[in-house]
């Protein structure tokens, strides 16, 4: 039951060609990003104007909360403290994984469940569990594919939205019986019948596993209380029927008050799920005498994100709810899909989360601010009002001004010194001029990039500057 | 009217037909053109590339050149954009180069806008008998706002039907350096996209930026779709006196 990772995956062009000519992925993408895209439209659009007010109240809580972060997040320990919750603080995904694995270890089990979650995703928590003995088992139903799967997630949401049902059929029969309750030998690929086998499957988890894990989608910093939002209510079944809790969540998710997150609770299901409201919405405050988990940890993982504050344009990104709106207007995810972008966020939010949590360490992070042809789209839909392709070109600035690309560097240098002088611009119109005849077809290069799929427009015999000139129309 | 033409450097290399339309649709509606010869190139390459300061020299460029001028017109709704959104940002808060693009940055306009907003003109007189699909580019659509404006126009051109295109607002895969960078993936966007504006039934896409239309257009011809691409401008540059500006 080994857990797969995105390490030692290659840098997004090389793993998005590959992508792009999967079929059967481009069919899955196309049909899933465009069901869930007109959903959310018509969610958000009969609110009409008071969308627009949701999304800026949205943006300025977020903004607010990140400006004050270390008096929101002290105030968050000290309410969870006094709900009989304890805090512990994860500079990075090794201390988290070290802070989990030994509160696991303390209660004598092997086995838990978990709560759909970005975070504990981020930190590759699962890989870290196994190697300590430990079995976590994802009990929503889309990672509970990924995982059977021996897959990765792709999406932000719905992270098996690559795979189709017939894909998803052949998985349980193959898969379950190793992990617990076998799939009926019989099973369709019928979605109905599907989402049955994964609930008997996930049942008899539920009613024997003593410890969960999860993420939280807020965290209010005034009554200690965390919130997590899912569709199936298996996130429940964690949150409710284990002794133990233990919640990995992101500094950024802390919200002052339950005021605030009334804003998101409108804003992430409109954007997320394209629904009014959310179907299962848990919240816990510490722990409740005879009621649910009676041990709840928290821990507050930073893991990059202050490096991400300390930016001023870059901090915005910050702000994500994590809703996969962008993800799913994205052009460029729709025709790729999650794993090209090499990191467990994706999309337009990953190309320039992924960056900057990371930092830009390796061609996978710098390949990814260029993941995206500015179109515009994602920063339209997001539910904060993150404008992405705002970052995406800040990103790119780190790059162009680190050592290395000296190809590149060396092009634009040279556009420069024709764009700063209308007469070296002019001089090199007529050269093209005078050699249009002369241009390949296809052309060597990086520039064989244009002509793989693309006709050359014909070079004209004068450029405008020149018909002007000899228009007599006059210099000014 | 003066109008100063600002006429992109792509355009004016590649596709001074669009230029040249520019120049005879404003001077037909009895307006002055003029060229200011110092001009060169926005800088939306080096900006959208991750070249900041480059960008910013050629912005500096551009303000010098154009900020004397009562409107400034530009047949390219991405390069009009990057003057009017990028120029105010490009400039530390507070700078010369933001301060005075701020100010020249309100007398740019995309020519739907000058058309429409400046001159007060729906129906410019042009008579252009084809089927026509129009693309709103990303940057026209989302960073300028035109709206409707490059369709009404379209409406009013006799002899032209405007037909609709399934997925319209989706970008065709251009992205300046983006369609080489990531030529597979702008290389299926451009497929969706031409499939698109062929399956609409139209003779000619149309838009208001011909980067875009290069790309589009590379892919329609090299599928030998026979379906051709024009801006705007030269759509509405035509007459039943002087034809086809080809």
């Amino acid at each position: 039951m080994s857990s797969a990772t995105f390490l030692g995956m290659p840098p997004f062009p090389k793993a998005a060609g590959k992508a792009v000519g999967d079929a059967r992925l481009r069919h899955n993408l196309r049909r899933a990003t465009h069901t869930i895209r007109d959903k959310r439209a018509a969610a958000v659009g009969e609110l009409g104007e008071d969308w627009l007010r949701l999304r800026a109240e949205g943006a300025a809580i977020k903004e607010h909360t990140l400006r004050h972060l270390d008096r929101y997040l002290e105030q968050l320990e000290d309410s969870v403290r006094r709900a009989g919750g304890r805090v512990h603080w994860a500079a990075d995904a090794a201390e988290a994984n070290e802070i989990v694995t030994d509160l696991v270890r303390a209660t004598g089990e092997t086995d838990v469940v978990k709560v759909k979650s970005m975070a504990t995703q981020e930190i590759e928590l699962n890989g870290a569990l196994a190697e300590a003995g430990i079995t976590a088992y994802e009990t929503d139903l889309a990672e509970l594919i990924v995982q059977l799967g021996q897959d990765l997630p792709s999406h932000i949401l719905v992270p098996a939205v690559h795979l189709g049902r017939a894909q998803i059929r052949e998985i349980f029969l193959e898969q379950m019986a190793e992990w617990g309750v076998p799939a009926p030998s019989g099973l369709t690929d019928d979605p109905r019948a599907l989402a049955e086998a994964a609930r008997v499957h996930l049942r008899e988890r539920f009613l024997r596993t003593r410890t969960a894990i999860s993420g939280a989608n807020f965290a209010v910093a005034d009554t200690g209380t965390l919130v997590v939002l899912e569709s199936e209510g298996n996130g429940r079944m964690c949150l409710t029927l284990p002794q133990t809790l233990i919640s990995v969540v992101g500094i950024e998710k802390v919200v002052p008050t339950w005021t605030d997150l009334e804003v998101f609770l409108q804003l992430l299901p409109r954007s997320s799920t394209g629904e009014r409201m959310n179907p299962y919405t848990s919240t816990w405050t510490g722990v409740t005498p005879g009621d649910g988990p009676q041990e709840f940890h928290l821990v507050l993982l930073d893991n990059g994100r202050t490096d991400v504050l300390a930016d001023t344009v870059g901090r915005q990104a910050l702000r994500c709810i994590r809703c996969s709106a962008c993800l799913n207007v994205c052009p460029v995810y729709e025709r790729t899909g999650g794993h090209a972008y090499g990191s467990v966020y994706p999309g337009p939010i990953g190309a320039i989360l992924t960056p900057q949590l990371r930092g830009m360490a390796s061609a996978v992070e710098e390949a990814l601010p260029y993941a995206s042809s500015l179109c515009g789209a994602c920063y339209e839909v997001c539910p904060v009002a993150i404008d992405i392709p705002e970052v995406l070109v800040h990103l790119r600035e780190r790059v162009a001004d680190s050592p290395g690309h000296p190809g590149e560097k060396a092009l634009m240098a040279g556009a420069e010194a024709v764009l700063s002088s209308p007469r070296a611009l002019d001089a090199v119109q007529r050269a093209a001029g005078l050699g249009r005849g002369a241009v390949p077809r296809r052309l060597p290069g990086p520039a064989g990039a244009w002509t793989d799929t693309r006709d050359l427009p014909e070079i004209p015999a004068k450029s405008f500057r020149q018909w002007w000139d000899e228009s007599g129309r006059g210099r000014s | 009217m003066r109008i100063a033409l600002f006429i992109t450097c792509v355009n004016d290399t590649l596709f001074p037909d669009t230029g040249r339309a520019v120049v005879r649709l404003l001077e037909r509606l009895g307006h002055e053109v003029v060229f200011p010869a110092e001009q060169t190139c926005c800088g939306q390459m080096h900006h959208n590339t991750g070249y900041r300061r480059s960008a910013g020299r050629l912005a500096v460029r551009f303000v010098r050149t154009f900020e004397g001028a009562d409107a400034v017109v530009v047949p390219s709704a991405s390069c009009a954009a990057m003057i009017r959104d990028g120029y105010p940002r490009l400039g530390a808060g507070g700078s010369r180069l933001s301060r005075k693009a701020a100010r020249l940055a309100p007398r740019v306009y995309d020519l739907t806008e000058l058309l429409m907003d400046v001159l007060g003109v729906t129906d410019v007189g042009a008579y252009y008998p084809h089927k026509v699909a129009y693309h709103p580019t990303c940057h026209g659509l989302r960073v300028l706002g035109l709206g409707d404006r490059p369709h009404r126009l379209l409406r009013a051109v006799r002899g032209l039907e405007l037909v609709e295109m399934t997925g319209a607002t989706e970008c065709g895969g251009f992205g300046g350096t983006f369609a080489l960078k990531n030529g597979d993936v702008s290389s299926a966007m451009g497929a969706d996209k031409a499939r698109h504006a062929v399956d609409s039934g139209a003779e000619v896409l149309c838009a208001v930026d011909n980067s875009c239309l290069m790309h589009i257009g590379g892919v329609l011809s090299r599928q030998r779709s026979g379906m051709r691409v024009a801006h705007l401008a030269e759509i509405l540059a035509c007459t039943e006196k002087e034809g086809l500006t080809r």
